[in-house]
């Protein structure tokens, strides 16, 4: 399972370096996420733009990686390629995340919100 | 022999058409998550030509679903078995079979009815449920059956009619 997790623009933003984000590692995602999002960040922007294909078992993985971090911090979720976003669409989870086109334009919200 | 362009080593089948790829795909392996990705794989590629990225993703997710709830449920409490799946295409779509030796499927998650009811609600937050509720969404026909302790499972995922050139 890998991970790259930087601080940006006050975000900590954490880029999911695989193809697949399914039942074969949902588990494992959510243990790296417990161990990444330990650093302190008031958002938590999740990079999926390198993610190809997503089951329910990985959108119950980003699911409960949200509620570990809620209420104090929120996920929001940046890149969904559109095999991903049906996922989110189907089951009506997209409109329980913040959903930006890429991670560019989640700073640039956040930045707008907080001026 | 040869002027009329025919092929050395073709004797006997001049008169066979020529032959379409063989319009099965049947795949069988190991009840693992790793070897589900592997069995994805192989039947995406089979039929990638006939399908747009769309119905291709569709295709995926609804196999990946059906083939990792008999890993997880079916064979979950043995930990290991192996999943038949067979795919042909027709004139409506890709019909799809999987079969298994694991333990019986819940008539739940074949009902119908339980679509909106049980459907799992955003607001809630589920971590899990989605599976079958993608499958009832996306495929027609679902039908299942058990005989001898094996499970059959069949549905088609609706394409357009296949263009005739």
């Amino acid at each position: 399972m890998n991970l790259y997790a930087e601080a940006r623009s006050g975000a900590l933003v954490v880029s999911v370096k695989e193809e697949r984000l399914d039942a074969a590692i949902a588990i494992r995602f959510k243990d790296r996420m417990r161990e990444v999002t330990m650093q302190p960040a008031q958002r938590v922007v999740l990079d999926l733009s390198e993610v190809e294909f997503l089951d329910s078992s990985g959108l119950g993985a980003v699911v409960a990686v949200m509620k570990a971090l809620a209420p104090e911090r929120q996920l929001e979720l940046a890149g969904l390629r559109p095999n991903v976003e049906k996922v989110f669409r189907l089951t009506r989870m997209d409109s329980v995340f913040s959903l930006h086109e890429d991670v560019d334009a989640a700073l640039r919200k956040g930045l707008r919100h907080v001026g | 022999m040869l002027a009329d362009g025919s092929q050395p080593g073709s004797n006997g089948n001049e008169q066979a058409p020529v032959r379409p790829e063989a319009k099965i795909f049947h795949h069988s392996f190991a009840a693992t998550p790793i070897a589900v990705r592997t069995a994805l794989r192989t039947a995406l590629a089979r039929f990638l030509r006939q399908l747009s990225p769309d119905e291709a993703g569709t295709l995926e997710l609804v196999l990946a679903e059906v083939l990792n709830n008999i890993v997880e449920h079916g064979y979950g409490e043995t930990g290991h078995g192996t999943i038949s799946l067979s795919l042909v295409r027709d004139h409506r779509g890709l019909s799809c079979s999987i079969s298994d030796d694991g333990v019986e499927l819940p008539p739940s998650c074949l009902a119908r009815s339980v679509d909106d009811t049980h459907r799992p609600e955003p607001e809630n937050l589920p971590e899990g449920g989605f599976g079958w509720f993608l499958i009832h969404d996306l495929v027609e026909d679902l039908g299942y059956h058990r005989a001898n302790g094996r499970n059959l499972l069949a549905f088609r995922l609706p394409l357009p009619p296949v263009q005739v050139k």
